[in-house]
């Protein structure tokens, strides 16, 4: 409310007002108002004009009527008669009427964009700030529309007032926000950044928000301002703390401008030019010196206002991360804070640490606050604070302190609060997972883990434990012995049930020859949970029933007594009759050895490590990449998949166990019978194959899922002309929780970067990606001439504070840029044999490592750009293709000739073409397709 | 069965709280405070659920009683204490007011113990109650045993509304038949809906314990006896009988009498008490006919003429009539003539009142309006809502008529003769709205 001074006090608004604060009920209140109301309008219809002040008067009972929570549906007309008027008071009012209910009224809306542009044209520097704050509260697009060209010039004009000034910069930032494609800074750019060297320090702290958010936009744009802010700072920090006068806040010397400046250098890089990064190193110095100096005041205000520069330098030295001596004392400052007694500085020293842990250079240094951490973990009172202290024992994790921070996480996990709980099992399982050396802490970890919080346990989680057991020999009994044990306790999570009937099944002769956990009590036990659990795990402890049928020829009656119970052989549920069914058949039909075989020991799962991560692993040492590594054994855990369905028919089962040729170990390959040959379900079919590892996935493909671990999912989707191709990745965060600094890098490796592939990048990323949302990024590609290799993308994020590294091929290949070719026989052969030069051409003969159907094939082929010819070849079963591969240096013609051979599943794949790289690039990649 | 029941001012501060089940916690009086008598959109239910408990409440003036439950209560019986609770309050202390409510936390609590037990509803008979819950101090509760004692018979005994040996020197019986009566109108007179409420209100002063008998002209009684038009009084609208859709009794009306013979027969409570309550929907005599006419002259204008006629025989005598009609939002000012009665226009109403203090039957009166209207940028249009009515006539809307009421004391020596009779009609208007 406008001040009620004694000259200009409104009596009748102060009564009203009193009136309705008197009210007794809500009826009484909505009495008075529409006795008000109806004054009002009476006073407004009348014939005789208002004054100036009963119209102030009246507008101002209408905006406190409003601001009470009634409509006003009138009014507007004299609130736009009051911006006319010359006195403060009555433009005030107008103005505040205006910015609260805006009307979208279109004649109102030009009579007040007329009476903002006679008071911004004003000499009178309130009525100028007046008329910038509507345009600033307001906001809307219409504003931006009108005032957008005209508030930069006011901004830097040499004859504006100060405060105008810090009004006009506020008033464009907020523009800019609603509308930054109308707020065009262009020539203004230079004149707005020197803005920064201002005499006038409200000016300077103005212009900085506005800068901050415009250079985030265009960073190349405002790159001057960096030296102006070092220096600027650097005055601040060095100024006596009485220097600055009005900007000196509890003997702090300016806080609000140094953290802005702090914060704007953090959207840039260091600073190139020694001596500016000379100055801002001293500058960090002097303010994590004057960290250590003793307070000059007691007041709570003084200490805030230091800490807040503080945590701002902190933060921009981990974003620079060059500086180790830096780093290290910013590390040692924050470990002071985090026994301070503040809740406040506790939590943000854990933040700010989290982040601190994953540079290289103060890793050590954090890792020495541990048992601090550890306590805070366990004793801070703030569910928010033990939240950052177990992101930061997750951050500050590596293999020498893995098992003391895994063991606290999950002590505390039984503990720990609901909503955090989710995120705290994947933790530990990841680092149990990450660190583990010795594999019976790592399934005494999962299976603690499941039984104390089952419920946030995912599907990945147990399937990897169930992996590494099968593939480790030496666990295999010490695993079957603590299932069995957890096992025993009277409420069990139906996770360890499903752990404990996978690892019973296949291992429990490990421990049947102790009399306690003999076959028939192994049995029992399992059986006792089967009424508590959900359809697929009872699928899977059936399972798990016939594999002890194997195991233990004694439990061979009494499991066939359950499989032949009504409650297993006429259940409701397809699946589980289906398993009782074909179990009890098997069991009771089957010998003895055709039974050994059928339900064989599970072989071991092939060790898959994608052949990028290998070499990025060689490249940069083994801990650089152990997050890329866990995250690809994450991904392929969940192929596991199988383990529910496994032996869901015996044709399945039989062929599970034949190990997969494939090089770079994919899943185990689909039974025969379901390629189906039906057309329609064709291409799923063929492209559906998950297991498919990075680019090669890609050959015959356009779309698809990239990539996926438990944290991100990519996708993709391209498209190819002639030597152009669009790529577009959708990036997804698959949890509830942001992302941050989220950047993405093309690389093109070695000599594919000078001359062969021209990669750029479409638009950039916003930094952050809000839990469950997808972000897209569009790269267009242009093929110059030839090549081999392919790009790499690196994608960086922070997940609750640790870093994740991610590097992935994009799956561009050569034959991205076919252009299919339609020709007859004679041709064919005519060009086949022109391109006869023992060089042009390149030959491979390989292993089938997927059925060979026909159909599946020729969709491949055809997947893969060239034309399929049909009738070319003499003998129907062989494939002939031609295209031609568009560069922008020259066209390339292919030629391919496939021909399989069904009695020994091979391939014999010819391919020639006018130059020999790329017959022999073409080769290599086809002969992995088929 | 009721956990709990509090008493709120209109702040939202309790008065009373008294929870009788221990799944009713503290915070149950918080939550109703916040999410009903504080909501930010007005609670128009009067039933509320705020995790998974109940609350059941009534407003009297400014203040709110709420009951609260966890279990699946019979809603009915709810709100028919809570308004027992409003009349015996009433009756011990008047007006319902956060005052009186203050000065009488004892009593309340008292009454509260007695009425309800562990949930369920007792004897709630003002007149039961005030034997053994009085309003005098220490001393002058001071009984004797034997007094106490026939207090406990008589609570517990077969008719615990009354007591025995009340001895007048005068018998005399007032009975009351007050009748509310609802009517929505179309603009061109057509009924759209009507109804009356009405109850029988008795006030007995009689000695013994007599039994009395009561008789109307219910439509079913009527046509049994086969013998209708013979009747003490002819109705003036020549109509003899009427049906009842539906009635309910005092508890000391013998319902199997009722059900086999549809006689009403009773052993009545000392004091002043409702004897029925019923609801007729057919043949209601509209004591008055609305015929409103609107008219909007441009935007900025607006003509209301209203006449209202009266249907009823013109030696009978209309009071209190208030026609209320509605103005728009944007009103900004009105001039109104009148032939009879004050007109006048309430800003804070939103309406143009119209008051007339006597009417007889049978006559018609009319009043004309010219409303001023503002130009808004608003485009909603009026909605124009229905023209309302208040009145009072002395007959009963529904055409019900006292037949007889007889007396029989056969212990003591005074008949049906010697008993003081006196019968008055009462007809309001309930909501009475015409639209236009």
């Amino acid at each position: 409310m406008p001040a009620v001074s004694k000259g200009d006090g409104m009596r009748g608004l102060a009564v009203f007002i009193s009136d309705i604060r008197n009210c007794k009920s809500k009826e009484a209140e909505i009495k008075r108002i529409n006795k008000e109301l109806a004054n009002i309008r009476s006073k407004f219809k009348g014939d005789k004009a208002l004054d100036g002040y009963s119209k102030k008067k009246y507008v101002c009972k209408l905006l406190f009527i409003f601001l009470l929570g009634h409509d006003i549906d009138f009014g507007h007309m004299e609130a736009v008669n009051l911006l006319s008027s010359n006195k403060y008071t009555e433009k005030q009012i107008g103005y505040l009427f205006i910015s609260v209910l805006v009307n979208s009224n279109s004649e109102l809306i030009r009579l007040i964009n007329n009476a903002i542009k006679n008071d911004l044209s004003s000499r009178n520097p309130t009525f100028m700030c007046l008329a910038l704050h509507c345009i600033a509260n307001v906001g809307s697009r219409e504003m931006a529309e009108a005032f957008a060209g005209e508030i930069p010039r006011i901004l830097v004009a040499g004859d504006t007032m100060d405060s105008v000034k810090q009004s006009a910069a506020l008033c464009l930032l907020r523009l800019y926000k609603t509308s930054p494609d109308l707020v065009l800074m262009g020539e203004w750019t230079s004149r707005v950044v020197h803005l920064l060297n201002d005499q006038h320090m409200g000016v300077v702290t103005a212009a900085i928000s506005l800068i901050t958010c415009l250079s985030q936009k265009n960073p190349d744009e405002f790159k001057t301002c960096v030296s102006l802010a070092v220096s600027r700072l650097s005055r601040i920090v060095s100024s006596a703390s009485t220097d600055l006068q009005d900007y000196t806040y509890y003997f702090v010397p300016a806080p609000w401008l140094s953290c802005k400046l702090l914060r704007l250098l953090q959207c840039y890089p260091p600073p190139e030019d020694g001596a500016v990064k000379g100055r801002l190193v001293e500058c960090l110095e002097t303010i994590l010196n004057k960290a250590q100096e003793p307070p000059k005041s007691k007041k709570v205000q003084h200490s805030n206002a230091k800490n807040a520069i503080l945590f701002e330098a902190i933060s921009l030295i981990i974003h620079y991360d060059s500086e180790p001596n830096l780093l290290v004392r910013a590390c040692n400052q924050l470990g002071q804070f985090l026994q301070h007694r503040e809740t406040n500085l506790r939590y943000l020293a854990l933040e700010s640490m989290c982040t601190l842990a994953s540079s290289e250079f103060s890793h050590e240094a954090v890792k020495t606050h541990i048992e601090t951490v550890i306590n805070a973990l366990k004793t801070e009172r703030d569910v928010s604070v033990r939240q950052r202290a177990a992101d930061l024992l997750y951050a500050m994790c590596d293999r020498s302190n893995a098992k003391q921070i895994v063991a606290e996480m999950l002590s505390y996990l039984e503990t720990a609060d609901y909503s955090i709980r989710e995120e705290m099992v994947l933790k530990v399982a990841i680092l149990a997972e990450k660190y583990a050396v010795d594999y019976s802490w790592y399934v005494d970890t999962i299976l603690n883990l499941i039984r104390i919080a089952g419920d946030y346990v995912s599907e990945e989680v147990w399937y990897r434990v169930i992996q590494i057991v099968i593939n480790r020999d030496d666990v295999q009994g010490y695993a079957a012995k603590t299932v069995f044990e957890a096992l025993q306790a009277p409420a069990c999570h139906e996770n360890m049930v499903k752990v404990g009937g996978y690892i019973l099944g296949e291992f429990g002769n490990l421990i049947a020859g102790d009399p306690r956990s003999s076959p028939l009590v192994q049995f029992n036990l399992l059986h006792s949970k089967f009424h508590l659990c959900s359809v697929p795990t009872r699928a899977l402890l059936l399972s798990a029933y016939i594999k002890f049928i194997n195991l233990f020829p004694e439990t061979k009656s009494t499991i066939q007594e359950v499989l032949r119970s009504d409650s297993q052989i006429r259940n409701s549920d397809v699946e589980l009759q289906q398993r009782a069914v074909e179990y009890l058949k098997l069991s009771s039909i089957a010998s003895t050895d055709v039974l050994a075989t059928v339900l064989e020991e599970m072989p071991p799962f092939p060790e898959r490590e994608s052949s990028i991560l290998a070499k990025l692993k060689k490249k940069k040492g083994p801990g650089a990449v152990s997050v890329n590594e866990l995250e690809e054994g994450k991904r392929e855990g969940g192929e596991l998949n199988g383990g529910g369905e496994r032996g869901g028919d015996s044709s399945a089962i039989a062929s599970t166990p034949s190990p997969s040729a494939d090089l770079l170990g994919l899943r185990a390959g689909p039974p025969v019978t379901a390629a189906a040959p039906s057309a329609g379900s064709l291409l799923v079919d063929v492209f559906s194959e998950a297991g498919r590892s990075g680019a090669l996935r890609f050959v015959c493909k356009n779309n698809g899922v990239l990539f996926e671990n438990q944290l991100l999912q990519i996708g993709i989707k391209s498209e190819y002309r002639q030597n152009l191709g669009r790529m577009y990745l959708f990036y997804g965060n698959k949890t509830s929780v942001q992302f941050v600094t989220f950047t993405t890098t093309v690389t093109c490796p070695g000599e594919l970067q000078s001359h062969i592939l021209h990669i750029h990048t479409w638009n950039s990323l916003e930094p952050l990606i809000e839990g469950g949302a997808q972000v897209q990024q569009v790269i267009n590609i242009e093929c110059l001439t030839d090549f081999s290799d392919a790009p790499l993308l690196n994608i960086k994020f922070r997940y609750g504070g640790a870093l994740q590294n991610l590097t992935l091929k994009l799956p561009v290949t050569i034959n991205k840029f076919f252009q299919p070719t339609e020709m007859a026989s004679h041709d064919f052969f005519q060009r086949w044999k022109q391109l006869s030069l023992p060089q042009q051409e390149a030959q491979k003969i390989f292993k089938a490592n997927h059925a060979m159907d026909t159909e599946v094939l020729k969709a491949k082929l055809l997947g893969l750009g060239m034309a399929l010819l049909e009738n070319v070849d003499p003998n129907p079963e062989n494939f002939v293709c031609a295209g031609v591969i568009q560069t922008k240096a020259q066209q390339v013609g292919s030629l391919l000739r496939l021909e399989p051979n069904a009695q020994a599943q091979m391939y014999r794949l010819t391919v020639r073409s006018s130059k020999d790289t790329v017959s022999k690039r073409l080769c290599e990649l086809l002969a992995e397709q088929f | 069965m009721i956990g709990g029941l509090f008493i709120y001012n209109h702040k939202g501060e309790v008065l009373i709280s008294r929870v009788y089940r221990d799944d009713i916690g503290r915070n149950a009086v918080d939550a109703f405070r916040v999410n009903v008598i504080h909501a930010r959109q007005q609670v128009r239910s009067p039933v509320t659920n705020i995790a998974r408990t109940s609350f059941f409440h009534v407003k009297r003036s400014n203040i709110w009683l709420a009951a609260v439950t966890k279990q699946n209560v019979n809603a009915a019986m709810v709100f028919e204490f809570l308004y027992k609770m409003c009349d015996v309050m009433t009756a011990y202390f008047g007006k319902i007011s956060e005052e009186n409510i203050k000065n009488n936390f004892v009593l309340i609590y008292e009454l509260l113990d007695e009425i309800l037990d562990f949930g369920y509803p007792q004897n709630s008979e003002t007149g039961a109650l005030k034997t053994f819950i009085t309003q005098q101090g220490i001393k002058g509760q001071h009984q004797t045993k034997e007094e106490q004692s026939q207090i406990t018979s008589q609570v517990t005994g077969q008719i615990g509304w009354r007591r025995e040996g009340i001895k007048y020197r005068r018998n005399e019986l007032f009975l009351d038949v007050l009748e509310s009566v609802n009517l929505l109108m179309s603009p061109q007179g057509q009924v759209l809906s009507a109804h009356v409420s009405g109850r029988v209100v008795m006030k007995s002063y009689l000695s013994g314990m007599p039994e009395c008998k009561f008789g109307m002209n219910d439509k079913i009684v009527i046509d049994k006896q086969g013998k209708g038009g013979t009747t003490d009084e002819p109705g003036k609208s020549g109509k003899q009988s009427i049906a009842i859709d539906d009635c309910t009794f005092h508890q000391c009306v013998r319902l199997s009498k009722f059900d086999s013979e549809r006689s009403i027969s009773f052993i009545p409570p000392d004091g002043e008490y409702e004897l029925m309550r019923y609801r007729t929907t057919k043949d209601i005599i509209l004591p008055f006919r609305v015929i409103p006419l609107v008219r909007e002259v441009g935007r900025t204008k607006l003509e209301v003429k209203v006449v209202i006629k009266s249907n009823f025989k013109p030696s009978l005598l209309a009071q209190k009539i208030e026609v209320r009609i509605p103005t728009p939002l944007n009103t900004s000012g009105v001039q109104v003539i009148c032939m009879k009665g004050k007109a006048k226009y309430k800003a804070s109403e939103n309406a143009i009142v119209w008051k007339i203090k006597r009417m007889a039957g049978m006559k018609e009166s009319q009043i004309s309006a010219e409303i001023e209207l503002l130009p808004t940028n608003d485009k909603k249009k009026w909605a124009r809502p229905p023209i309302s009515m208040k009145f009072q006539v002395p007959f009963a809307p529904s055409g019900l008529k006292v037949r007889y009421l007889k007396v029989f004391e056969s212990k003591l020596n005074y008949s049906d003769h010697d008993v003081i009779k006196w019968v008055r009609y009462i007809g309001r208007s309930g909501i009475y709205e015409t639209r236009c």
